[in-house]
C-alpha cells in the first residue's frame, strides 16, 4: 500500500514536469510576443529584458500590419464560426430527424450519401467547390456557412441521426395526439431531447470551422474577407517584411479566446471529443 | 383486449405521423440537402469528370480520357509525396498511440492532479494547423540557430519537425479517447485478476488492452487519416522545403505531404497541369477511402465478437 502510495507521487511529479513542458511552447510564443524582431530569431528562448523588451509594441503594430486590420479578420473568423455552426445544427438536425422518422428510399439514399461524404478530402472537391461558390455568390462571410453546411452536413447527420435512432417514438406520438404538428413536434418535443449531441456536435463544428484554413482561403473573397489562419498565413508566407514578433503577438491574440473557450467548456470538449471518436 | 388495441392504434398513429411529417421535407431535409448538393455532391461528380478532361478553368474543359492519371503516376514529386507520407503516417501513428495509451494508462491510475494534467495535454488541439506550424518553427529555428542552420535546410530537420508537431498536437485527443476506454474496462474483472496474483504487466496485456481493442482500432485509424490528410501544418512549417532539382526541370519538394503536393500542382505556376492535380485528387481520394472501409470492416468484426 506505502509503495504504491510513493510510486504516484513519482508518477504526479513526472507528469507535472511533462505537462509543464507540453505548455511550454505557447509560453515560449508569449515571450517572444514581447521581443524586437531580431531578438526573436537570435534569442529564441531568453527572458524578455533590457534592449530586448519592446512592451506592446509588438501587439500594436500587429493589430495593422500587412495593411489589413487584424480585428476585422478576427470578427469575420467569428461571425463565420457562429454562423456557420449554428446553421449545421438547425439544418442537420431537422434533417437527421426527418430522415429516421420518414424512412423513405430517399432518406436512405441521403444518409447513404452523406456517410460517403465523411470519407472523401476536401482536395477532392476544392477545385470546382472554389468555382461553384464563386458563382453563387457564397464568397462573402455571411453566405459562406452554406458551404461548411454543405461540407460538414454528413458527419453533423451521421452523429444527430444516431441519437434520434435511440429517442422513444411514444414521446413523439403523445405531442402528436395532443394536436402538435410536426414542426411544433419537433422543436418543443425533439430538439431539446437532442441536447447532448447537439452541444458535441457543436463542439467539433467550432474547433473545426474557427481554425480551417484552406476552404475560406480558396473560397472566400481574399481581397475584402480574412480569417485568422488566412491572415497569419499572409503574413508569414507572402507578406515582404516578415515581423515575427509582431506575429508572436497576433498568435496570443488569436489564442486567447480558443484557451478561454477551452477552459469555460472543458467538461463538454472533451465528452464531445469521445462521442465523435466513437461514432466516426 | 385493450393493450391490442393500444398497439394497433399506435401503428396507425404512426404511420399517420410519417405521413405528416413527410409534407413537410421542403423545411426539414431541402436546406440541408441543397446545400449538400452545392459543397459535396456536384463538385465532387465535377472533379471525377474533371479528372478525365484537360482545362484551366472548369468551363474549358475538354475530354481527354485517363492521360491525366498517366501524368499522375509520371510526376516524380507526386511519387515521392506518397512516400514520403506514407512514412510520415506510419511513425506518427506508432508515436501518438504509444505515448497516448501511457499517458492515459497513468492517468486513470487515481494520481494526484490528473484533470489539471489532461487539461494540459489537450490545450493543443485547440490551436490551428496554421498557427501550430508557426509556433514550431519558431521554436526549431531557435534550437537550430545555434547551429548556424534551420528547418527549411535538411528534408529530416522538416520530417522530425512535423513528426514532433503532430505529437505536441494529436497526444491529448488520442489520451482522451483511451481514457474513455480504459475506464469502461469493468472493475470486477479488474478485481479478479488481482485476486488470482497477476502482475501489473499480466494485467495490463491479458486484461487490459483486449477490453480497450475499440478505441485502440478507432485510435489508429484516426491519427492514419490525419497523417495522410494533413494539410495546414505541413504548409505552415515547411511548405516542401527544401527542394531538389532533378534533370529535365523537374523540381521535388522533398518535405511536400500528398495534400500539399495536390493543392501546388492546382494553383502552381503552370495552370496547364490542373488536370493533372484533379486526377492526383482522385487517386488520394481513393487512397483515404480506401483506409477508411477497412477501419468500417475491422470495427465491424469487432463489434461481431462482442
Amino acid at each position: 500500500m506505502k509503495k504504491s502510495r510513493i510510486g504516484k507521487n513519482i508518477l504526479t511529479v513526472v507528469f507535472t514536469i511533462l505537462s509543464a513542458c507540453w505548455i511550454l511552447p505557447v509560453l515560449v510564443v508569449l515571450m517572444n510576443s514581447f521581443k524586437g524582431n531580431t531578438f526573436v530569431k537570435t534569442a529564441t528562448f531568453a527572458w524578455p529584458t533590457g534592449d530586448m523588451f519592446v512592451e506592446w509594441a509588438n501587439y500594436v503594430k500587429g493589430m495593422t500590419f500587412g495593411n489589413y486590420p487584424f480585428l476585422k479578420s478576427v470578427s469575420y473568423s467569428v461571425v463565420i464560426t457562429i454562423l456557420g455552426t449554428f446553421l449545421i445544427l438547425l439544418c442537420t438536425s431537422m434533417a437527421a430527424w426527418y430522415i429516421i422518422r420518414v424512412d423513405s428510399k430517399i432518406c436512405r439514399i441521403c444518409y447513404y450519401l452523406f456517410v460517403f461524404s465523411m470519407v472523401v478530402p476536401f482536395q477532392m472537391v476544392m477545385f470546382p467547390l472554389a468555382k461553384t461558390a464563386d458563382t453563387l455568390k457564397l464568397n462573402t462571410p455571411w453566405t459562406i456557412p452554406i458551404v461548411y453546411l454543405g461540407f460538414g452536413a454528413g458527419m453533423a447527420t451521421f452523429m444527430l441521426a444516431g441519437f434520434v435512432k435511440t429517442l422513444p417514438l411514444e414521446i413523439e406520438e403523445a405531442a402528436e395526439i395532443d394536436g402538435c404538428g410536426p414542426i411544433r413536434t419537433f422543436f418543443i418535443v425533439v430538439l431539446p431531447m437532442l441536447k447532448p449531441t447537439l452541444i458535441s456536435v457543436a463542439i467539433l463544428e467550432i474547433m473545426w470551422i474557427w481554425n480551417d484554413y484552406l476552404l475560406p482561403y480558396l473560397v472566400l473573397d481574399r481581397t475584402k474577407y480574412m480569417t485568422i489562419p488566412i491572415h497569419i498565413q499572409y503574413l508569414q508566407g507572402s507578406y515582404g517584411q516578415v515581423d515575427l514578433g509582431a506575429i508572436m503577438a497576433l498568435i496570443i491574440v488569436s489564442i486567447i479566446p480558443v484557451i478561454a473557450f477551452y477552459l469555460l467548456c472543458q467538461k463538454y470538449i472533451i465528452k464531445g471529443v469521445a462521442a465523435g471518436a466513437v461514432k466516426g | 383486449m385493450a393493450k391490442q388495441v393500444r398497439s394497433h392504434g399506435s401503428a396507425t398513429n404512426s404511420k399517420m405521423m410519417r405521413r405528416s411529417i413527410q409534407k413537410w421535407a421542403i423545411l426539414f431535409l431541402v436546406p440541408t440537402l441543397a446545400s449538400f448538393v452545392i459543397g459535396f455532391v456536384y463538385p465532387f461528380c465535377k472533379g471525377v469528370y474533371l479528372s478525365l478532361c484537360k482545362f484551366t478553368t472548369t468551363e474549358d474543359a475538354t475530354f481527354i480520357g485517363f492521360g491525366n492519371y498517366v501524368k499522375a503516376f509520371q510526376d516524380a514529386s507526386f511519387v515521392h509525396a506518397f512516400w514520403y507520407t506514407a512514412l510520415f503516417a506510419v511513425v506518427s501513428v506508432v508515436l501518438i498511440n504509444l505515448f497516448a495509451f501511457l499517458i492515459a494508462y497513468a492517468l486513470t491510475q487515481g494520481i494526484r492532479g490528473s484533470n489539471i494534467f489532461r487539461t494540459a495535454f489537450f490545450m493543443p488541439n485547440l490551436i490551428g494547423g496554421i498557427v501550430l506550424g508557426y509556433i514550431w518553427s519558431m521554436i526549431f529555428n531557435g534550437i537550430l540557430s545555434r547551429y548556424n542552420t534551420n528547418i527549411l535546410m535538411e528534408t529530416k530537420y522538416g520530417f522530425w519537425g512535423l513528426i514532433i508537431l503532430m505529437c505536441w498536437q494529436q497526444v491529448g485527443y488520442m489520451m482522451i479517447i483511451y481514457i474513455a476506454g480504459l475506464q469502461a474496462v469493468p472493475e470486477d474483472m479488474l478485481e479478479a485478476a488481482k485476486i488470482d496474483g497477476a502482475s501489473r504487466a499480466q494485467t495490463l496485456f491479458r486484461v487490459i488492452i483486449p477490453n480497450v481493442m475499440s478505441s485502440i482500432t478507432v485510435c489508429l485509424f484516426l491519427t492514419l487519416t490525419n497523417g495522410f490528410k494533413l494539410f495546414d501544418q505541413n504548409l505552415a512549417l515547411t511548405a516542401g522545403q527544401p527542394y531538389v532539382f532533378k534533370e529535365g526541370g523537374t523540381v521535388v519538394k522533398t518535405t511536400e505531404m500528398l495534400a500539399l503536393n495536390i493543392y501546388s500542382t492546382f494553383y502552381g505556376q503552370n495552370v496547364h497541369a490542373r488536370g493533372t492535380a484533379q486526377a492526383k485528387a482522385v487517386l488520394f481520394f481513393i487512397l483515404v477511402a480506401g483506409i477508411s472501409l477497412i477501419q468500417l470492416r475491422a470495427t465491424r468484426r469487432k463489434e461481431v465478437q462482442q
